[in-house]
Order: C-alpha cells, then sequence, then structure tokens
C-alpha cells in the first residue's frame, strides 16, 4: 500500500508514542531488579521489563527502515521534548503495588493495541505486532493473576491495591490522549485510534475488576495525564533520561 | 544512615546500613512447589527445580519465567513439595538388588532411548 506524507509522518508518530512507552516503562520496571518483594517475581517482573525494551528496539527498527535514526540514536539520544511518552511510565516505581497496578493497566492496553495492529494496513507493523503476542499474553496472565491475588489476599493488600489503582487509573488515561495523527491512521487502515483502544480497554479492566474487591475511582479530570504526546512530560522524565543515557552521553559508540 | 551506591537505585532506595535481621512474620513464609517442564507436546514432563508461591496459580506464573525462559516449553506442572509422598533415605537399602540379576534389569528402555533420539536426530 502507498501512504501520502501526511500518513507517512501519521505512522510514524504512532510508533513513537509506543516505542517511547515500551522504552520508558522498560527501564522504570527495570529498576526493580535486584530489589523485588522475592527473589522469583524480581526474575519474572526484571525479564519482562526487558521484553518490553525489546518491543521498543523492534518499534525503532520499524523507525529507522521508515528513514529514521538507528534504534540506538532514537532511543539515547533524543532530548525530553522530543519523546512522545505518556505521563503514566514516567512517575518512579513508587512501592510493588504502584508498579503491580501500572504493570496491569499498560500492559492490558498494549495486548489490545498490538492485537489491533496485527490487522494494520501497514505490514511492517502488523508484521511486529503478532511476534510479540505470545509475550503480552503472559505479562497480562502475570498481572491479572497477582491483581486477583491482592485484591482478594487480605486488608492491608485489598487498601494498598484501591491505593494503587486510585493513582494509576487517571494517569492510564494518558495513554490514550487524542492525538492529531489518529484521523489519519484511521482513515487509512493503519490504526483504529485511541479513543477505540481506550474504549475496548475500559471493558477489559471493568470486566477483570469487577471479580475483585478494587473499585475504580471516578476520573473527575480526564486530562490530567495528558501532554505526553506533545512533549510536555513530568518532572521525572529528565532525571530518568539522565540516568538512562549516562554512558551513550560519554561515549555513543560504547560496547558492552 | 541509609546506604550509599555507585547505583543509583540502590540509595534511592535508603535502604538502613544495618540490615533489618528480624525473623520474617508467618505469612512471608511461602511453600514450596516441584515445577516440571515439558520441552515438546508428547514428551516427558521433567522435574526442572523448585520455587516459592503462595498458591499454585501463582506458583504457574513464576515458574513460567524462572524455567521456561530461555528453553523451548509447551507445558509446565507444579506440584506442592509436601503432596510428593517418597520414600526416606534411610529406606534406601530397599533398591540395592543382587548383580546377578541382571535379566531382571529393564535394558529395553534404555536402548528404546537411544533409538528414539537416533530417530530424533
Amino acid at each position: 500500500m502507498n501512504y501520502s506524507d501526511a500518513q507517512i509522518s501519521a505512522i510514524k508518530d504512532l510508533i513513537f508514542r509506543m516505542a517511547d512507552d515500551q522504552l520508558i516503562l522498560g527501564h522504570r520496571n527495570s529498576e526493580w531488579t535486584g530489589l523485588g518483594p522475592i527473589l522469583e517475581e524480581d526474575i519474572a517482573f526484571s525479564s519482562m521489563a526487558q521484553d518490553k525494551l525489546g518491543h521498543a528496539q523492534a518499534l525503532y527498527q520499524i523507525l529507522h527502515r521508515m528513514g529514521e535514526a538507528d534504534p540506538d540514536s532514537l532511543a539515547f539520544g533524543r532530548k525530553e521534548d522530543k519523546m512522545r511518552c505518556c505521563h503514566f511510565v514516567e512517575y518512579p516505581i513508587g512501592e510493588y503495588s504502584f508498579s503491580l497496578m501500572r504493570h496491569f493497566l499498560f500492559d492490558e492496553s498494549e495486548s489490545l493495541r498490538f492485537d489491533m495492529l496485527g490487522n494494520s494496513s501497514f505490514e511492517d507493523l502488523s508484521n511486529t505486532a503478532r511476534k510479540f503476542r505470545g509475550e503480552l499474553k503472559y505479562h497480562t496472565m502475570h498481572a491479572e493473576t497477582w491483581i486477583k491475588q491482592l485484591s482478594n489476599g487480605n486488608d492491608e493488600s485489598r487498601i494498598r491495591m484501591q491505593n494503587a489503582l486510585n493513582i494509576c487509573y487517571p494517569l492510564a488515561l494518558g495513554l490514550f490522549e487524542p492525538c492529531e495523527s489518529d484521523e489519519m491512521l484511521i482513515e487509512s487502515g493503519v490504526f483504529p485510534g485511541e479513543k477505540a483502544l481506550q474504549e475496548k480497554w475500559s471493558g477489559k479492566i471493568n470486566m477483570i475488576l469487577s471479580k475483585t474487591d478494587l473499585k475504580i475511582p471516578d476520573v473527575n479530570d480526564i486530562k490530567i495525564g495528558y501532554g505526553g504526546r506533545k512533549g510536555i512530560h513530568t518532572e521525572y522524565l529528565k532525571p530518568l533520561l539522565d540516568e538512562m543515557t549516562e554512558v551513550y552521553n560519554i561515549d555513543p559508540h560504547a560496547e558492552w | 544512615m541509609s546506604i550509599k551506591s555507585i547505583d543509583p537505585r540502590i540509595t534511592r532506595e535508603e535502604l538502613p546500613e544495618v540490615p533489618d535481621n528480624s525473623p520474617l512474620k508467618e505469612i512471608h513464609h511461602w511453600q514450596t512447589y516441584e515445577v516440571f517442564h515439558q520441552a515438546k507436546t508428547g514428551d516427558h514432563h521433567v522435574h526442572v527445580g523448585s520455587l516459592h508461591a503462595p498458591n499454585s496459580e501463582m506458583a504457574l506464573i513464576l515458574a513460567k519465567e524462572q524455567y521456561a525462559r530461555r528453553y523451548n516449553c509447551v507445558n509446565l506442572w507444579v506440584v506442592k513439595t509436601t503432596d510428593i509422598f517418597r520414600t526416606s533415605n534411610d529406606e534406601e537399602e530397599i533398591f540395592q538388588t543382587t548383580p546377578e540379576k541382571i535379566y531382571r534389569e529393564a535394558g529395553g528402555y534404555k536402548v528404546m532411548d537411544r533409538i528414539n533420539k537416533f530417530k530424533g536426530k
């Protein structure tokens, strides 16, 4: 299929948003390595963080094939205002309940997003999306098992999970921040748009949480997590980028 | 005073320099599960190790990353370690047999294993 220049830049915008989310959350979740609540979970969570970096890399490679810089430069060479990740993924790891809730809300959305993209008219993207189906299935299975376990556990675990949900849920809506590129992506059959994804996601999250004692909080300000897709970020992103790119900034060609 | 490390993640945790070694509460003691791994459909499940988990559902999702992350796997079993009924170590003698009874050993299985292995190549 042939795309117009405007359509190409809409596709690039979509892939940057997805890749940056995966890169930043992958980095965030990897901060638990060695510090996880128990050894087995430490290994599982770290391994999934690595999967996320793998997804980011695959998406940057698509961008590279579309004429952008190489994956390393895209991941490590862009300043804050050029990043397109949403605020939700930028927040520090906090307590494990927060990281687990974020992992659940994010990966459910990612899994649905990749499902939708499996039918994309943009072949490079649909092939890549289908490749990660298995990994994402495990990620959501892992998240759902933990959510079920802790929300039906004792009072302490349920209260911690409810607090985490109260913080995470409004921010998670930032994943679906409306973008100018949406309409063009829908028209060209590349992606059904953020609004459609958000509807599917709400349905799925409602369905899973209805089997627990957790209550989805009322969201007064739907735009609370918006801005990331336009390059406006939280105070947490810059320190993260500084830390993540420390070696790259000393020697961009370092190998290890 | 908290630990200052060259790893910024550790410093951020504000971990006490003297670790808290007080005994864990009962709820933090999880049971162990034994994990069995099947490399491809039709193969035997092979015991690969054990792990901690509060119940079998959690044991399965943790087993997947501990034991099926790097190698081919199509199926996993987890069994509560205490559910395995086993011979005790001082009963080991019951397996001893006189060398003259070689005719009773199931040597055919060993040969079959080798034949199957060869066929598999």
